[in-house]
């Protein structure tokens, strides 16, 4: 047996996901956003688990298997948006997609 | 084995960043199919041999592909490099990565300091509690996932 | 026998009701039963009040419907009160309210709005009932300002014509002038007194104020505007002429016989306060006395039927309030009523009259019509016989105790005499004026098309014909409201009067129909040859216009308000919502500027507040 510090598992965490806000909100091209979106969500689940070690116990993975349910459907979804907004625009730039301008 | 969570997490780290910079769109899905299987031996070396094989099939193998598909259909990748340079001068990034680091510094000044005592929490409990307690839960995500599923096939379809 | 009372306004109520809900639903003959015959119950009802009450005791009853308002220690009850004075006033208000109605079944059959009409009419009468019934002021406030909103309604009842309209409103804003002033006495006796029950109140004041005390002058005062703005005297007398707007009948029940006396009935019934003031009390008298001389001065002049009859009703509510003024209470309560017949007789006439010749007013364009409109000219010289106070018809009675009256008082008694005198003169030289001239002479223009009239329109007539002769006769029980009042100023009944003043008071009207005769009827003065004086034309013109009210108050009031209007139409208060919209519009381009329609602002603003909120709760 071994001990890791619980705050290297939150650092590591709380690092990737720092690293994907700032993918989203750089990237032009929407893929790139969508998948940011995917590490985000990831390091999210990484919490789950690293929670789910420090007190032994299942519950965070199960938590973790949802977030992963989560992210199949939204990336399936997306990944159809972004389909049909090219097809349309001819482009994966968000910042053309702006007919919500006020 | 400790060894394995700081080597999973280095590459991690890394191979996310280079997600975020990279300009050529197979590329980046590569490294983040790294990332994802970095984060997976991190998974492992933490005790959760089940959610660390699942990160691997699941998210590095299904998501992955998924994203591959598109980005074969958009036909983005080499030919889109210059423009993707274009729209991300050094500018754009400073407002962002002064505010993810503020986020940062906010979450690690909140951290408790305690340690892990690894122990492996295996197959059997985590689905215990899936089909136990979970049971409602599971079929939820189910009925997300066919939902998913069908909007996905009716968003993509062409006129 | 006396829990009846509360019947008495219920069922006009009930009719306007009736009327206003299903009225467009129903056949004129039922419109007409239900109209004219809630007046007639609630007449039958105030007989079986009256029988029991004239042949007891005069027993006074106070009866409780139930409480209107609790608040604090202030109660206010649907009080109802029966005295000697309501006796007489709802006889009046549900008798010849009654005639009228059934007058008007006949008068406005062709109508297109028959319902409207009698639904208005219900609840004018039923507002009335209130009005005199009521045991206390904030109730006869419900029914003062309901008895004012049905004039305006009546008033305007053709509203398609927009100067109809105009009428009306005038006299809505000049009696609520007056209206305001009795509100504001009503406020003060409240907050002086503690409670607006009138025969406590009046018990009240008598105990605690003292005679001429600034309370009660100043109350009265109030209460005396509230009466001055709807009985249209002097100085708020100027929308009653333009109140003929309406149709006749209802200038009879409303303009002529009830509402515009019940400011005489407020001051009767209030009659301890205004004598715990009796400087007020002798203004009551003159307002009276300018009232009936310059009202009387303009009737001469008009030509418009109406018109003359409406300045007449104002100079005999003129000399109502000269016996108000000189402590004659039941002299001029007498005369209300004996008003009431001849006035109601009078316009009914002149209804029948304007009816008969297709809506012709003008008195000019008639002439020698008494073989045509038999009927009319029956009623009309009835009416303007008792008017005149020709010697034994009602008319003469009631003067005659008022005249007395005013010479009772001393110092001034005399010339409030002589005027009251002057101005019979005059209501013989006008009264008579309109007989000569629209019945007599020969006919100047309007074909003979026979009287209109029928069995609706007949009987009333002929009924008011027999009460304006006869209604001298009538012994008013008011004796016992006013007894303790007469010991101020002296008993008027019990003043003897020569036989001299008597001859002259019998004598000067009878003059006046002289000099009419002379005038109008025989032509042996001419107006015209009068006319031709620069002097007399000029003195024409501002009797004619009633004495200038009108320009005067125009000049006073409604340039004032009009160029204070016009000064401001870019409305000062409006600046500050101005300033609110400019406020707004500012906001929302700054907003619509941060919504820029590109999502990695949006996602930046998000992650700006949770850096916010994580730093907020990390650091603090």
């Amino acid at each position: 047996m071994y001990t890791i510090p619980f705050e290297h598992g939150l650092l590591l965490a709380s690092a990737l996901f720092a690293l994907g806000l700032v993918g989203v909100t750089t990237r032009r091209n929407i893929v790139f956003v969508l998948m940011s979106l995917e590490i985000m969500l990831n390091a999210t689940g990484l919490v789950f688990v690293v929670g789910s070690s420090r007190w032994g116990h299942a519950d965070g993975q199960v938590m973790f298997l949802m977030i992963l349910t989560l992210a199949a459907a939204e990336v399936a979804v997306g990944l159809a948006l972004i389909i049909q907004l090219y097809r349309r625009f001819k482009t994966v730039d968000i910042d053309v997609l702006s007919q919500l301008k006020g | 084995m400790s060894f394995l969570f700081y080597a999973g997490g280095v590459v991690a780290l890394i191979s996310t960043l280079l997600v975020i910079l990279q300009t050529n769109v197979v590329h980046a899905l590569i490294y983040l199919v790294l990332s994802l299987l970095a984060v997976a031996v991190v998974f492992f070396s933490l005790g959760a041999p089940f959610v660390a094989l699942l990160e691997a099939i699941v998210y590095a193998g299904a998501i992955m592909v998924l994203f591959l598909f598109v980005v074969m259909m958009l036909n983005l990748g080499q030919t889109t490099r210059e423009q993707e340079k274009a729209w991300l001068p050094t500018k754009v990034w400073f407002v962002p990565v002064v505010l993810a680091t503020i986020l940062l510094i906010g979450l690690l000044s909140s951290f408790p300091v305690n340690s892990i005592e690894v122990a492996e929490v295996g197959v059997m409990e985590v689905s215990g509690l899936l089909f136990g307690p979970y049971v409602l839960a599971v079929e939820l995500a189910s009925f997300l996932l066919l939902a998913g599923l069908i909007s996905a096939y009716h968003l993509a379809k062409s006129r | 026998m006396f829990e009846s009372l509360g019947l008495l306004p219920t069922f006009p109520l009930l009719g306007f009701l009736t009327l206003f809900l299903a009225g467009s639903f129903l056949p004129r003959g039922i419109i007409g039963l239900i109209g004219a015959g809630s007046i007639g119950l609630s007449f039958l009802v105030a007989l079986s009040i009256v029988m029991p009450f004239l042949s007891g005791d005069s027993d006074v009853t106070r009866h409780v419907v139930y409480t209107w308002l609790s608040v604090g220690n202030f109660q206010s009850e649907f009080g109802l009160y029966l005295d000697g004075l309501t006796v007489v006033m709802i006889l009046v208000i549900t008798g010849v309210g009654f005639l009228i109605h059934l007058y008007s079944t006949g008068f406005m059959i062709d109508d297109p709005s028959y319902s409207r009409f009698f639904a208005i009419m219900n609840l004018f009468v039923a507002s009335m009932l209130i009005l005199v019934i009521a045991d206390n002021l904030l109730l006869l406030y419900l029914g003062w300002e309901g008895v004012g909103l049905c004039s305006y309604l009546l008033i305007g009842f053709w509203y398609s014509d927009p100067a109809n309209g105009y009428a009306a409103r005038k006299a809505f804003v000049t009696t609520r002038v007056g209206d305001t002033s009795m509100a504001i006495g009503l406020f003060l006796l409240f907050t002086q007194l503690g409670t607006l029950d009138i025969q406590s109140l009046m018990v009240l004041a008598q105990d605690r104020w003292d005679i001429g005390s600034g309370f009660a002058v100043a109350a009265s005062l109030l209460l005396l505007g509230g009466a001055v703005g709807k009985s249209a005297q002097l100085p708020l007398q100027t929308w009653l002429p333009d109140a003929m707007a309406g149709p006749t009948p209802i200038s009879a029940l409303i303009h002529a016989a009830t509402m515009v006396t019940a400011g005489v009935y407020l001051i009767a019934r209030m009659h301890p306060l205004f004598e715990l003031a009796p400087n007020i009390q002798l203004l009551v008298a003159f307002i009276g006395l300018a009232t009936l001389l310059i009202a009387g001065f303009t009737a001469m002049t008009q030509h418009d039927i109406k018109r003359i009859l409406a300045y007449s009703t104002i100079s005999q509510i003129g000399y109502m309030f000269l016996g108000l003024g000189v402590g004659a209470w039941s002299a001029s309560i007498f005369h209300l009523m004996t008003h009431a017949f001849f006035k109601a007789l009078l316009f009914l006439g002149a209804g029948t009259v304007i009816l008969s010749l297709h809506h012709e007013h003008n008195i000019f364009k008639m002439g020698g019509k008494w073989r045509q409109l038999p009927v009319a000219f029956a009623s009309f010289m009835i009416g303007s016989l008792a008017l005149a106070a020709f010697p034994f018809t009602s008319g003469y009675f009631s003067k005659d105790e008022i005249l007395i009256g005013a010479l009772a008082v001393e110092g001034v008694g005399f010339w409030l005499w002589f005027g009251g005198v002057v101005g019979a003169f005059f209501t013989g030289v006008y009264s008579f004026r309109l007989v000569f001239v629209v019945f007599f002479g020969e006919s100047r223009g309007h074909h003979d098309d026979g009287e209109v009239t029928g069995l609706a329109m007949a009987i009333p007539l002929f009924v008011l014909m027999i009460l304006a002769l006869f209604g001298g006769f009538i012994h008013i029980p008011v004796d016992s409201v006013f007894s303790h009042g007469t010991e101020l100023l002296g008993t008027h009944e019990e003043h003897s009067v020569s036989t001299f003043m008597h001859a002259v008071m019998i004598a000067v009207p009878l003059i006046g129909i002289g000099v009419s005769y002379l005038f109008y009827c025989a032509n042996i003065f001419s107006v015209n040859n009068l006319m031709r004086l620069p002097f007399a034309k000029s003195l024409h013109a501002l009797w004619f216009s009633g004495w200038g009210f009108d320009y005067l108050y125009k000049l006073l009031f409604i340039s004032p308000f009009l160029w204070l209007a016009k000064i401001n139409r870019r409305d000062f208060v409006d600046t500050f919502y101005a300033g609110i919209v400019v406020l707004t519009v500012f906001g929302n381009s700054l907003s619509v500027r941060s919504q820029s329609g590109l999502l990695r602002w949006y996602i930046l603003s998000i992650v700006i507040g949770i850096v916010l909120l994580v730093s907020a709760g990390a650091f603090l």
